[in-house]
């Protein structure tokens, strides 16, 4: 068995390189398929009656218009009489069609009759939750009140961020093709290998018979994991009727049903010493993860930095929304901005920088060395001490500059992957996985690992995802663990491959196996490079059957071997400058500094992108995203590209990233990147807004309403 | 969307034969870029749709010094961006269709249709009307998300904002527009050509079923000052959250005529008459723009959520001012 490990930094060919993401040609020209691009023969379009009302009970439905129409294969009922319907936008009926026209008005003739029960969408304001709130019980560490009463500067004050979505380009959906006794289901998802169950069981059927098809996706973000109820009813109506049957969400039930993130607000009260150093922290938290109640986790408030004293107290409010989903990095960039919002609030009260704030307390986080550095590295791109002004020092004109900063946390270890990997006698060489590449650039860093393992060129290696069960179970691309499960499994694949490869070409090198090595497109002997064979020859000596092995990556192993080739926990650190027309508080991104490690860089190229993908999130949601709903209909206002507002190139400023490369983390191994960075940007752009104005806007997105209103001091979290 | 049947007539009469006597008969299309997202979620179910793209007649855009500016109703917003003559005289017009964001929208979106563009209200959007109201009577719009809302114009029941960014600077410029109909055509100010509906069955426009509009026909601009300023909550893809546009002669650095319109903030473009009467016989500084700008919204009743506006409002009429005289004509 080789000792399973990256090449030294010195060594390596193709890893850390900026190569170009293999699919790139695809996706400009327009050549990828995407789920929602599938088109089979004698498809049919299903399009699903949705609930008017917040909270209702069905008591009576006729879909004999429905049936009746021209066109019209099948109509299903999935919410009948009886039914409690818990948020608008919901399920009642399906249709199936010839066209989509045909089945949008075959929906609209179905008749059904509601009783409408009371509703609660809105959560903002805990007062009003009435009997909706769910209280989870309060925690305590060492002695906040003494804390408070011993601390030199204590500051309270409310914060808060509402429910965003995750607004998939490519909306939620499948096509599905149920013949004889195989279902295959062209789905739009996060979760290739997971998902024949997530079909099989519930229509049952045995899972073996059911294929997933995926080749690229339009976002998911988290809240593509599952089959879903839509995808089930979709392929119930494909056995019904013996053809393909295609779903996708409209945008307004894209954006309600099928994702949100959950709100986060807070009461914080924080106190620390006159030379800064952060004692106290007390929150009483609350949000929405829909019915369910929920909200933001305590677990990550306050976040990264732990004061030794801390009493917190959350409440979920049960309200009348399509359920939350996991929406990139979990809980973090809620709880990230509350944190940083209420602590930049007490650096300002200390009359101290907000960077030699966070530079004293680092002793509180769990990587004070790596902050540190990080924290000076951003100062420097950032320009941080040349252009920082306390807050609220008058400047002349009404557009104010201000500058703010946040960190973040994030784990990242690889999760359970296996690769195949086939060299045939020809020379080539496959790789498959039953993953999926998000848009992260999963197949490039594969064919990268691949090649680097080889000695070949990147464009030489084949890689296989996206189908199952045909390629071997790879995990769901959540939690930023793709990366380093994939690599993990295909490096070891590769390794053991070439280990057998040298065994059958060592004897006509007349060398030991041990002695070889692969570089530069040959076989050769190590220190010998005129002893070599071509990759082809060498593979010639597979005779006529192809060398075939297989690479795991087992998530919770302790391996030692996997300690070398992957890890998990990373920082980073995001610098926000803004300015602020005091006039009209419109909001401008200047520059926006973000650093972040992630162990060993794969593709640095990548990687940036990345950051950038989620600073561009990041910035739309300090800015202008927000889900808005009608508390009289208890409907979803914005529904649409229009009115959910998006920041597009021209709202985004300038954009510095910088990956982290030093050689200690490069020798932590690969650590998943896909979350980190979309967690701080909201936490340092309030800061900056508060730095500008000298007033803090309490509430995300800090729309020109909310700064105005901070601004004229009537602020709060209901402006 | 619900089927329909479409038309492409190539001359104005045949449209004006095609279009009928209901809206629910037919609708007029021309760039498509708001009638198609409209009809796509059911808020517009014609049964034809006249595609007027074909009647060259009411294409492109021609300049005389001594005359003014002719834009065909069919001109796209990038024609008028581009136009040289447009940039060095009608500014205030300009910066207005350079607003409206992105690119596509520019190339797709004509002069005629972003005058005729429905409410943007999103009471309105989302199928409920210009008077949104719940099973029990209440008035929507005023008992909740108003943020976008009118803050003038606002006493009878619509509370919508007029969503075209062209008819403020229009207004100003004093242009007119020509209207066809099977009794011939009329011409009328821009300024006559919104109001505000009473009813469901009413439109924003004076336009009834059977009515296209074929030109606007801008007046000479000679040395009139003019700029528009626009408070967006972002750059593209958004209408702007309050407007204003201004054109001033001036006559010895003197104000000797003034007209004052804001966009966005009222069912109709808003004519701030007292706001420019203010400002004749005055010399344009800080003070004075503010002002105007104050006079401008003195009548203003903000919603619940809305009064943000006002100061918006406020601040575009100064800046609008300042940069029509700093910014030259
Ligand atoms: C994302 C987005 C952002 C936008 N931002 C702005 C903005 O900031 N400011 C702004 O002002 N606009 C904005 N717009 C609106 C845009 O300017 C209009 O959609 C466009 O100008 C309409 O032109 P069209 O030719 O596509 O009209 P169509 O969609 O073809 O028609 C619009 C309406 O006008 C009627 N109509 C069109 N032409 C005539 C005519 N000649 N006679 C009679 N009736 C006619 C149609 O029947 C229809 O009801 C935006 C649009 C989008 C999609
Ligand atoms: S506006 Fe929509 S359709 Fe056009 S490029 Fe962007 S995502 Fe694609």
């Amino acid at each position: 068995m080789p000792e399973y490990r990256w090449p030294d930094r010195n060594e390596r060919q193709v890893l850390g390189k900026r190569v170009s993401r293999l699919d790139g040609p695809d996706k400009v020209t327009g050549k990828a398929k995407y789920t929602s691009d599938v088109n089979l023969a004698g498809t049919l379009h299903a399009k699903f009656l949705r609930c008017p009302h917040a909270h209702a009970r069905v008591t009576r439905i006729d879909t004999s218009a429905a049936e009746s129409l021209s066109g019209v294969k099948a109509v299903r009922v999935i919410q009948g009489p009886g039914k409690e319907v818990q948020w608008s936008l919901d399920d009642i009926a399906v249709v199936a069609a010839v066209d989509e026209a045909t089945a949008e008005d075959a929906v609209r003739r179905i008749v059904v009759e509601y009783e409408v029960l009371p509703h609660l969408v809105n959560e903002d304001d805990l007062g009003k939750a009435g009997d909706r709130t769910k209280p989870a019980s309060e925690q305590v560490k060492g002695d906040p009140d003494q804390a408070f009463q011993d601390a030199d500067a204590v500051v309270e004050g409310e914060y808060g961020i509402p429910v965003i979505t995750h607004c998939c380009l490519e909306p939620h959906g499948q096509v599905i093709d149920w013949s004889g006794e195989t279902l295959t289901a062209y789905q739009s998802t996060q979760n290739i290998s997971g998902m024949a169950n997530q079909f099989a069981q519930p229509l049952e059927i045995p899972a073996a018979n059911v294929s997933i098809v995926q080749d690229h996706v339009g976002g998911g973000y988290g809240s593509k994991f599952g089959a879903d109820s839509w995808g089930l009813e979709t392929a119930r109506l494909s056995r019904e009727t013996g053809r393909p049957v295609r779903n996708f969400l409209e945008r307004d039930a894209e954006l309600f049903v099928a994702g949100v993130r959950p709100s986060g607000f807070a009461r914080i009260k924080v106190g620390a010493k006159k030379d800064g150093s952060l004692t106290a922290w007390e929150a009483e938290s609350w949000g929405t993860s829909g019915l369910s109640g929920g909200g933001i986790s305590m677990q990550v408030l306050p976040y990264v930095i732990n004061p030794p004293n801390v009493r917190k107290k959350h409440t979920g409010i049960a309200t009348n929304t399509g359920p939350a989903r996991a929406w990139r990095a979990p809980n973090h960039p809620q709880t990230c901005w509350l944190t940083f919002a209420a602590l930049d609030d007490l650096a300002a009260k200390l009359e101290m920088d907000p960077l030699d704030f966070y530079l004293k307390n680092l002793d509180l986080t769990e990587r004070p060395d790596l902050y540190r550095k990080q924290l000076i590295r951003a100062e420097e791109l950032m320009g941080w001490r040349e252009k920082w002004r306390p807050r609220g020092q008058e400047t002349a004109g009404p557009v104010k500059q201000g500058l703010g900063l946040a960190f973040h946390t994030w784990g990242g270890r690889g999760h359970n992957s296996t690769a195949r990997l086939v060299i045939d006698p020809d020379g080539s060489v496959s790789v498959s996985l039953g993953t999926q590449d998000i848009g992260t650039g999963t197949t490039t860093v594969i064919a990268m690992v691949a090649a680097e393992t080889f000695g070949l060129t990147v464009n030489s290696i084949k890689v296989n995802t996206g189908r199952s069960p045909d390629y071997p179970r790879s995990g769901p691309s959540g939690g930023s663990t793709t990366v380093g499960g994939v690599c993990a499994a295909t490096r070891r694949a590769c390794q053991l491959a070439l280990e057998e490869l040298f065994e059958k070409v060592a004897p006509r090198l007349g060398a030991e196996p041990s002695e070889l090595e692969a570089a530069g497109g040959r076989i050769r002997v190590k220190g010998k490079p005129f002893r070599s064979l071509t990759w082809k020859q060498a593979a010639s000596r597979l005779g006529v059957t192809p060398l075939e092995v297989t690479g795991r990556n087992i998530s919770a192993s302790r391996r030692a071997s996997d300690g070398k080739l992957i890890d998990s926990g990373v920082a980073g650190v995001q610098m926000a400058e803004v300015s602020v027309d005091t006039e009209t508080g419109v909001v401008k991104m200047k520059k926006f500094v973000a650093i972040q490690d992630c162990g060993l860089i794969v593709n640095e190229k990548l990687a940036d992108s990345q950051v950038y993908g989620s600073l561009i999130m990041g910035i739309s949601s300090a800015l202008t995203e927000e889900r808005i709903m009608d508390e009289r209909t208890g409907s979803l206002l914005n529904g649409e590209m229009e009115f959910y507002k998006l920041a597009g190139l021209g709202d985004i400023g300038e954009l510095v990233v910088e990956m982290w490369k030093d050689a200690e983390q490069d020798a932590r191994g690969v650590i998943g990147l896909g979350e980190p960075p979309v967690i701080a940007p909201v936490g340092a752009i309030g800061n900056a807004v508060a730095n500008a104005i000298g007033l803090r806007v309490p509430r995300a997105p800090f729309i020109p309403r909310r700064v105005l209103a901070a601004l004229e001091e009537k602020g709060g979290l209901y402006a | 969307m619900k089927a329909f049947e479409y038309a492409g007539p190539t001359t104005k009469e045949q449209a004006i034969q095609l279009l009928g006597a209901q809206w629910e008969e037919a609708e007029v299309l021309a760039g498509g870029t708001d009638l198609l997202s409209l009809m796509k979620t059911f808020g517009s179910t014609p049964k034809r749709v006249v595609d007027i793209q074909g009647i060259r007649e009411f294409q492109g855009i021609d300049y005389i010094s001594s005359s003014g500016l002719r834009l065909g109703a069919l001109a796209t917003l990038s024609e008028l961006i581009d136009h040289p003559a447009a940039q060095s005289n009608y500014p205030s017009l300009v910066q207005a269709a350079n607003g409206v964001r992105s690119q596509q929208i520019q190339s797709f979106g004509t002069i005629g249709g972003d005058l005729c563009q429905r409410p943007r209200c999103w009471y309105f959007r989302n199928g409920l009307g210009y008077f949104p109201k719940d099973a029990s009577g209440q008035d929507l719009v005023r008992q909740g998300e108003n943020q976008y809302h009118a803050i003038l114009g606002n006493s009878g029941e619509a509370a919508f904002v007029s969503a075209s960014s062209l008819g403020p600077p229009l207004i100003a410029l004093g242009a007119t527009l020509r209207v066809f109909s099977k009794d011939g055509s009329r011409e009328l100010p821009v300024a006559e050509f919104f109001r505000t509906p009473r009813q469901e069955s009413e439109r924003e426009t004076i336009l009834k079923p059977g009515e296209i509009v074929g030109e606007i026909h801008v007046p000479a601009a000679g040395q009139v000052h003019n700029a528009t300023y626009e408070v967006r909550e972002k750059e593209a893809l958004d209408w702007p959250l309050a407007t204003a546009s201004v054109a001033l002669k001036l006559s010895e650095g003197k104000v000797a005529q003034a007209r004052i319109v804001l966009g966005h903030v009222a069912p109709i473009p808003w004519n701030a008459v007292e706001a420019a009467r203010g400002l004749k016989g005055k010399a344009i500084d800080e003070s004075t723009a503010a002002e105007a700008g104050a006079a401008a919204v003195a009548g203003a009743t903000p919603l619940s959520r809305n009064g943000y506006k006002v100061q918006l409002a406020r601040v575009a009429v100064k800046r609008a001012i300042l940069n029509a005289v700093m910014g030259g004509a």
